[in-house]
């Protein structure tokens, strides 16, 4: 394997740590406002703020470990992505300044207006939408070249069936995925209206988020080509991720096993989001760009695989004593205890 | 919008979101030890008034680590998204740093997250101390590495440029660049000391308002006495700062201090007025700026008249630098005072006037802070990479950048006052006295 793969596999496995983590969180604030809305917020505040409140500010550490090791390993990201996301990016990191900033405001501080709840609802739909364009523009297409520099061709962005397809599959496998953790969560804390609510949730939003996926696949073949054909020789790898799928929604409907339904699910996407990183190589920029022609000195390219292994073994125990003391405690899961300063 | 356009909008912005991040930046490296150092005290001492001081902190910490962490973020990205040329650069050297940044910053986070939910879980109260080790550790780390990114920008090393092109790198070289030891202890020290002066200020802010509580004395004391360190050892490590500049950066030193020709025997000019290139109204310290960069009264100073016109960054810096060094001054003296004051019982450090004094002091060394951050980034221009790279030259080229220093300075708005209105609520709703009938309720309601 060669650096370059090394660099590019350890940040596509942290981007997919964010999309789970991040999907359940801006899943939770989205149910719990929707229930907020239809008057049943009884149900699902609780087990939603019981969960998010320790765990909320590692979420937004995946996505600085992206794009900070992105710049470390490829440099030249910087200049061509720095330089035409300059508007999306700033969108997406204001929305969760402000998203991240109220949650502690109303979490610790005590602030406590529907408004809030709606804004934190609603932001955590916008976020991932505006964050997926990325993906969009790496497939290339909205990017000119001129000679003052590059620019994002915004009309040909917004006017292309292909951004709103992946826009619709970010939101509906935020809310997929979220509702498929909060339904194990809530079974956990032994909570049967959550659980079914959650359960319900699940059902429904599985099948956009399996519709969606399929279509972005179709309508790759008019866009790049090339990027559909490398998706095509995948197709083993999207017939298991399919399988998973078809798993968990089994294990849902049957209301059996909702931790194992859960791994499965974690198993579907990170198949699929593999597949497609593997698709999408060497690329990260159609046809701008790739992990080759980009790729930082061997020095640095050594010196971060190091900080990198050192860093998780730092990192591995931390997180699980997380994990235990939080997400594996029954009496926290079940809110017999609460502890907070 | 042009290219210049562009450079001056990138440069707001960046001015905009460090000077906002740098408040809740400084809080967050420092508060964790004052945290830690209260809790250690209530466990030695069994005193429970300690303790609350800890948790109180936490609660307050807590909102200010939210808003440190999204506007750390958008810097962050900033940094890319505004200086897209310096990043692709950069990040061939000195991107180990940043990356260990982000380790240290996870490392804090999930601590903060168990030290928050586990107060009372621990029947021995160590345990949970333990817990804030990696958060305090984290805090301060954080800052040493970013603080080693912007000691690169200042004295670059670790590779050579050969026809342009980056050869020879050594990151770890790069990291233990000349600028990063006095740099990172200048950031450390002054983080602590003001974190403490914050919240002694806060302190004195509620003794003056009649609160009579000996919590609050206790906290005053503490905060002082931790302050007094801190503000010693950021002088030391001044003095330190100044010899590095003398040899590294001597533009930036002679711009500081308005040193326009080079000699031997320099004076240090405090204060004053420049008028068509002439000083006045300074203050004159026959010497002193040949000790400060070289411990040698007749040591020779190089002056900007070394250096071609293009090179020197704007004078305006000396208020910068002057405004910063007096308000250190001041607030060494306050502490050491008002510390000394009540070990010999002098009267006057109890009086109102003296109370609002310290009350003042929280905020002037926030000021200070912005101050010296100021200084270090305009004393750097025109180079955002000293001798390699101008700042326009690092600019994004994209025409939006108006735009989005609109947008940025709503969002910091926003946080702004929804950080200010729910830390008054918090601590006005739950006042100490308050909460201390509460624990004693409680434990009684336990013992029976």
């Amino acid at each position: 394997m060669t650096l370059e793969l090394i660099g590019v596999s350890v940040l596509w496995f942290f981007l997919f740590g964010y999309v789970i983590v991040a999907s359940i969180d801006f899943g939770a604030g989205f149910f719990n406002a929707y229930s907020l809305f239809r008057g049943k917020q009884h149900i699902l505040t609780r087990i939603i703020q019981r969960y998010l409140s320790p765990v909320w500010e590692v979420t937004n550490v995946f996505l600085v470990f992206f794009f900070v090791g992105i710049v470390g390993f490829f440099p030249k990201t910087a200049y061509y992505y720095g330089t035409i996301l300059l508007v999306p990016a700033s969108i997406g990191v204001i929305l969760l300044a402000i998203r991240g900033a109220y949650y502690a405001f109303t979490t610790y501080g005590g602030l406590t207006h529907r408004r809030y709840t709606y804004l934190y609802g609603l932001s955590g739909l916008f976020i991932p939408a505006s964050l997926s364009i990325v993906l969009t523009i790496s497939e290339g297409g909205f990017v000119n070249e001129k000679q003052t520099g590059i620019e994002l061709d915004y009309w040909a962005l917004f006017t292309s069936p292909l951004t709103w397809s992946i826009v619709v599959l970010s939101l509906a496998a935020v809310l997929y995925i979220s509702a498929v953790f909060l339904t194990w969560y809530a079974n956990k804390a032994q909570d049967e209206p959550a659980t079914e609510l959650l359960r319900k949730y699940a059902l429904i939003w599985s099948v956009p988020a399996i519709v969606s996926a399929t279509g972005i696949i179709v309508e790759l073949k008019d866009h790049n080509p090339e990027h559909y054909s490398r998706l095509f020789d995948l197709w083993w790898m999207f017939a298991l991720s399919f399988i998973l799928f078809a798993g968990t929604v089994y294990l849902i409907g049957k209301r059996k096993a909702y931790g194992v339904a859960f791994g499965l699910l974690t198993g579907q996407f990170l198949i699929a989001f593999f597949a497609y990183g593997i698709s999408h190589y060497p690329y990260l920029l159609y046809p701008y760009l790739t992990i080759y022609d980009s790729f930082t000195n061997e020095a640095m390219a050594i010196a971060l695989i190091i900080a990198f292994i050192a860093g998780l073994g730092l990192l591995l125990p931390s997180l699980y004593l997380l994990l235990k003391l939080f997400l594996f405690n029954k009496d926290y899961v079940q809110g017999k205890r609460n502890d907070h300063a | 919008m042009g290219n210049e356009e562009s450079v001056f909008f990138s440069r707001v912005l960046t001015e905009l979101t460090l000077s906002f991040h740098i408040i809740y930046a400084t809080i967050g490296v420092g508060i964790p030890l004052m945290i830690m150092i209260a809790q250690w005290l209530g466990i030695k001492k069994q005193d429970e008034h300690y303790i609350l001081m800890a948790r109180r902190w936490t609660r307050g910490f807590v909102i200010t680590v939210a808003v440190g962490v999204v506007t750390g973020t958008a810097i962050g990205l900033q940094l890319s998204l505004l200086w897209p040329n310096f990043m692709e650069l950069a990040g061939n050297v000195i991107a180990l740093p940043l990356f260990m940044e982000t380790f240290a910053f996870f490392f804090e986070a999930i601590f903060l997250g168990i030290y928050l939910y586990t107060w009372d879980r621990f029947e021995n109260q160590k345990k949970h101390l333990l817990l804030l080790i990696p958060v305090a550790i984290g805090a301060s780390f954080s800052a040493v590495f970013i603080t080693i990114v912007n000691a690169f920008m200042n004295a670059p090393q670790g590779f050579d440029l050969v026809n342009e092109q980056l050869v020879n790198i050594n990151p770890v070289l790069a990291m233990f660049n000349p600028a990063m030891p006095t740099k990172v202890a200048h950031v450390l020290s002054t983080a602590y000391m003001t974190s403490a002066f914050i919240l002694g200020s806060i302190g004195a802010y509620r003794i003056l308002k009649g609160s009579n509580h000996i919590y609050h004395k206790k906290a005053l004391f503490l905060t002082m006495k931790i302050g007094l360190i801190f503000s010693i050892a950021t002088a030391v490590i001044g003095d330190f700062s100044g010899k590095y500049l003398a040899e590294y950066q001597p533009e930036k030193l002679a711009a500081a201090e308005w040193h326009f020709e080079t000699h031997e025997g320099a004076p240090l000019m405090l204060y004053g007025v420049l008028d068509d290139g002439e000083v006045k109204y300074a203050i004159k310290i026959p010497y002193a700026l040949s000790i400060l960069a070289h411990s040698n009264p007749n040591a020779e100073v190089i002056g900007l008249d070394q250096f071609p016109e293009e090179d020197i960054p704007p004078l305006y810096i000396h208020y910068l630098f002057d405004g910063m060094v007096t308000i250190g001054m001041w607030m060494t003296l306050v502490s050491l005072v008002y510390v000394v004051g009540v070990w010999l019982k002098w009267s006057f450090v109890k009086t109102r006037l003296y109370h609002w004094l310290i009350v003042f002091g929280g905020p002037l060394s926030m000021i200070a802070i912005e101050l010296g951050w100021w200084f270090a980034e305009v004393g750097r221009q025109p180079w955002i990479l000293r001798g390699i790279m101008r700042t326009e030259e690092a600019a994004t080229t994209s025409g939006q950048v108006d735009t989005m220093l609109l947008l940025f300075a709503g969002l910091y708005l926003i946080l702004a006052i929804g950080s200010i209105v729910v830390l008054t609520r918090m601590y006005r709703k739950n006042t100490v006295e308050q909460e201390l009938a509460d624990r004693d309720l409680e434990k009684e309601g336990e013992l029976r």
